[in-house]
């Protein structure tokens, strides 16, 4: 069969939902009401703990189920058990015993859901929440990552790290602390609940329809799996935190059940700290030796990081200490710390920012230690291969991604001194940083109908939570079908639909969009194939291999002249569609590393006096393979880089220690980047695809985005004051 | 003007009033609870969800609409308070099908990506432009702070005001 040309792939298309969000069409999950079939829809809010560890000794509901309207609260005092079957190490929790809502007596962290009140209205629900009365028996909590002894670490070494540290001519020892993050996505988690007899509906926030949501309550409720049904149309962003199916579900689940009713339950922004996860605090000892030239010998890497004492969280956080440079001795020791707070999750990039930032500004501060310029330095500590697996890279062009971008930043004029350039009050540096992340893929369904007005429905249980997979896949479909844009629909985030893997990892273009081009190129083998052997086509008896199909017209390569169209075939051979089913499933047995790069370049100010940081401008170019959309990949790698220059100057979520507290659960202490924050910002992607990937060449955006934002910012810090600080974020005070 | 009367259920704490107001130019009459907040009047008991609840505490813009012309965060503002007032909303702004130019000029610049504080950036830049606050990139960034978006797309928001602000300039 002939291989279709490029039209919509590859080119910046608007998004195919715009209409819809920008008049406020686009139903998220908490708008989903009446208009939707859900009638006499109650309202849920959480009453959460308020100590942080500890056994509840009584919960007084008389003044709440006083408050007109109040339907229900429910407790562990009066909920039923739920079966909850054994899910560790699927839908995405992690090893341990997941929390149990309702279940019994038991706290293990503040802000722990310890009861839920459903009413007639919104109001009603807030009002009666405040009104629960809940006594505890108060233990001390044990929240400071830093006062906490570890479990046992997960360990990884290749030659004599220690030797070759000892024997190394120059040596670094450098301990770096990284800040708890949250998520916040603008849209705080949502699930509306309804049961039909034993069957439930949930319309939910989540990034996983099928193995997350709908497994895991499958699981909670003991039900079998077809008898639930998990809806998720829009996601008003999510970073990581709508992968697992947090306890709220459940809550709001279990108080539909108990009332009867349809319920709508809503985190509060403050509740999105304790009852979504987070990214982990860290604190990373990093010991590098070296010889004069830069050229890395060994590097010991000890790694605490936060995790529950219920579950244990582990992140890809040792990947770019083994791989991203030749370095002939590593070892590394990698230990969880089980603190009293909920189990952190994976938020973009995950483990990669936080190890890479921690590598980047070590190496500058290598490369400043031995006066060389860091790019050289990268340069010199090239890779030949995999060092962990000894497998060739698919593609690697880190070097390339310094190359553009020094020239188009202008690096050459930098002045290497630090300290050295001043603008007015401000102190100027300039920064760089590596970005890596691994290339993900996973199997994936899509079923792709093209129906007789020559129209195509192409669905599968994914999702977008802003990255734009709904015009991704439309673009894919329409291509390897040969119809125009908006003659394709792309429907996702319905766990009755084809099932797709979790929408996270960089990977949904690789999987999904692999399993589309398969499904679509199946149906256009079909219609060819019907339309050669066609009696009454003018394509009859054509040779397959030489038909190619553009704006859903069929004609022959060789003799344009003959063609045909699939309106005309499909109707005139009495079908109503013709359909497949396309998958894809990632080749067992690596034969190559695969991971996108980026080289990204930061310029600050640093108010002399006042220690202020601002970002004057940034750029970052990218290895990441074929671009689906040049539009939207731009728009992701900008906002990427909004995210990391959150994790570098602004985000880190503050606990009270003695009581296990967050003190700022909220948008107004939390500190996110905001417009003023935020002023030249650029990305550029080299131009190629990684054709060991997967078949469209795709080797992941979304996550390698977030990753060496934070440390070209921090190593610009350093070279605009002469000041390297080890924290992030890198604030006022670390500066004065 | 066409009017609507409309009643949301006042819990039957006595604690509920009477209010007329216009949204999207359509004028209620209803009785409102008392905690009830302007956004969540729009959202629980008008079924107007285009207007997003990000933080409910005045800290995030998802929620900004028209308050007479004034862009306010609706989270912030009890119903009650709206006797008389025009409020405008989201879903308010297209007519007849025809996009507001801000609305055409976010889908132009690719100014979201989840599309959750969209409906509040658009708001909210309309505001901006009429307050006169959209002169050069960096006035808008400064007068655009108060609407967070989380996917980053700052600088096309940015791009987006300016285009309506220089169209709107040559009108």
């Amino acid at each position: 069969m002939s291989s279709q040309p490029e039209v919509a792939v590859g080119s910046a298309k608007q998004r195919v939902e715009a209409r819809l969000k920008v008049t406020g069409r686009a139903p998220f999950t908490a708008d989903h009401g009446t208009a939707h079939g859900l009638e006499e829809v109650a309202h849920a809010v959480i009453v959460d703990s308020s100590v942080g560890r500890g056994r509840i000794t009584s919960i007084d509901t008389t003044e709440a189920d006083a408050v007109p309207g109040v339907v229900r609260v429910i407790s562990h005092a009066n909920a039923p058990t739920l079966p909850y079957d054994d899910n560790a190490g699927r839908s995405l929790n992690p090893p341990g015993e997941r929390l149990r809502v309702f279940q019994d007596d038991r706290v293990l962290f503040f802000g722990q859901p310890v009861a839920v009140v459903v009413a007639d209205t919104l109001e009603a629900a807030q009002h009666a929440a405040r009104l629960v009365e809940v006594r505890y028996d108060a233990e001390d909590p044990v929240t400071d990552l830093g006062a906490a002894p570890a479990d046992e670490p997960v360990r990884y070494s290749r030659g004599d790290a220690e030797e070759a540290l000892g024997s190394a001519p120059v040596r670094l020892d450098l301990t770096y602390r990284l800040a708890r993050n949250h998520h916040n996505p603008m849209e705080p988690h949502a699930t509306v609940a309804r049961w039909e007899g034993d069957r439930l509906t949930v319309w939910d926030k989540t990034q996983w329809v099928g193995d997350g949501t709908q497994r895991e309550l499958s699981t909670v409720f003991g039900l079998p799996r077809e008898q639930v049904r998990v809806i998720s149309p829009y996601l008003g962003g999510a970073f990581g935190s709508a992968l697992r199916c947090w306890p709220h579900v459940t809550i709001a689940a279990l108080a539909a059940r108990e009332t009867g009713r349809p319920v709508k339950l809503v985190l509060t922004r403050r509740q999105l700290y304790t009852g979504t996860g987070f990214r982990p605090a860290y604190e990373y000892r990093l010991r590098i030796g070296a010889d004069r030239h830069g050229r890395v010998l060994a590097t010991d890497h000890d790694i605490r990081s936060e995790t529950s004492s219920y579950e244990t969280f582990t992140e890809a956080v040792t990947a770019p200490g083994q791989t991203l440079y030749r370095t002939p001795h590593v070892r590394q020791a990698y230990r969880t710390v089980p603190l009293d707070v909920n189990t952190p999750t994976w938020m973009r990039g995950p483990g990669f920012a936080s190890g890479v930032h921690v590598l980047e500004t070590a190496l500058d501060e290598l490369a400043h230690e031995l006066g060389i310029d860091p790019i050289e330095l990268r340069r010199r500590n090239e890779p030949e291969q995999d060092e962990v697996s000894g497998l060739p890279f698919s593609t690697r062009r880190l070097l390339e991604c310094y190359a553009v971008g020094a020239r188009e930043f202008g690096w050459a004029e930098r002045n290497p001194t630090p300290g050295s350039t001043r603008d007015g009050n401000w102190l100027v540096g300039i920064g760089t940083a590596s970005a890596v992340c691994e290339t993900g893929r996973s199997a994936a369904r899509a079923s792709v109908q093209l129906r007789v007005d020559g129209t195509a429905l192409v669905q599968s249980a994914t999702s977008d939570m802003g990255p734009g997979t709904y015009t991704s896949m439309t673009q894919i479909a329409a291509d390897e079908l040969g119809v125009d844009l908006d003659d394709v629909v792309f429907r996702l985030g319905d766990s009755d639909l084809p099932p797709a893997p979790s929408h996270s990892g960089s990977k949904t273009t690789a999987s999904v969009g692999s399993a589309v081009l398969d499904g679509a190129r199946q149906v256009r083998q079909k219609a060819v194939e019907l339309a050669v052997a066609d009696t009454r086509s003018p394509l009859y008896g054509a040779d397959p291999a030489d038909v190619v199909v553009a704006h859903g017209v069929l004609r022959s390569r060789n003799d344009p002249a003959r063609r045909d169209s699939y309106r005309a075939l499909i109707g005139r051979n009495g079908r109503s569609r013709l359909e497949a089913i396309g998958a894809y499933v990632p080749p067992t047995g690596q034969s190559h590393s695969m991971s996108a790069y980026g080289a990204v370049f930061a310029e600050v100010g640093v108010d002399s006096a006042l220690g202020l940081v601002r970002i004057r401008r940034m750029l970052a170019v990218y290895d990441v393979g074929r671009i689906i959309n040049p539009l939207l990949a731009d728009s992701q790698a900008v906002g990427g880089m909004v995210g990391g220059i959150g994790m570098a100057l602004l985000e880190r979520t503050v606990t009270d220690h003695r009581d296990g507290r967050i003190v700022n659960a909220n948008l107004a202490d939390y500190l996110v980047p905001v417009s003023a924050d935020v002023h030249d910002l650029r990305a550029i992607f080299l131009d190629g695809r990684d054709d060991h990937a997967d078949p469209l060449g795709v080797k992941g955006l979304g996550e390698v985005v977030q990753v060496g934002v934070a440390p070209a910012i921090a190593n610009a810090v350093f070279h605009a004051t002469g000041r390297r600080v080890r924290e992030l974020p890198i604030t006022v005070e670390a500066l004065l | 003007m066409p009017s609507q009367s409309a009643s949301v259920p006042a819990t039957a704490t006595g604690l509920a009033s009477q209010v007329s107001l216009s949204v999207n130019r359509v004028r209620r009459r209803m009785e409102v609870d008392n905690r009830t907040s302007l956004l969540d009047l729009l959202r629980e008991h008008l079924g107007l969800v285009g207007t997003k609840k990000g933080c409910d505490a005045g800290a995030c813009g998802a929620c900004t609409v028209l308050v007479n012309g004034v862009r306010m965060n609706a989270c912030l503002i009890l119903a009650v308070r709206m006797e008389g007032a025009e409020v405008t909303t989201i879903e308010g702004l297209a007519d007849e099908g025809e996009l507001h130019p801000m609305q055409q000029a976010f889908i132009d610049r690719d100014a979201f990506q989840c599309g959750y504080c969209t409906p509040g950036q658009i708001m909210s830049g309309i505001g901006c432009v009429s307050e006169g606050h959209a002169g050069s990139a960096e006035t808008i960034r400064e007068w655009m702070s108060g609407n967070i978006c989380r996917c980053g797309c700052y600088v096309r928001i940015t791009e987006a005001i300016q285009q309506v602000a220089s169209a709107s300039e040559g009108a």
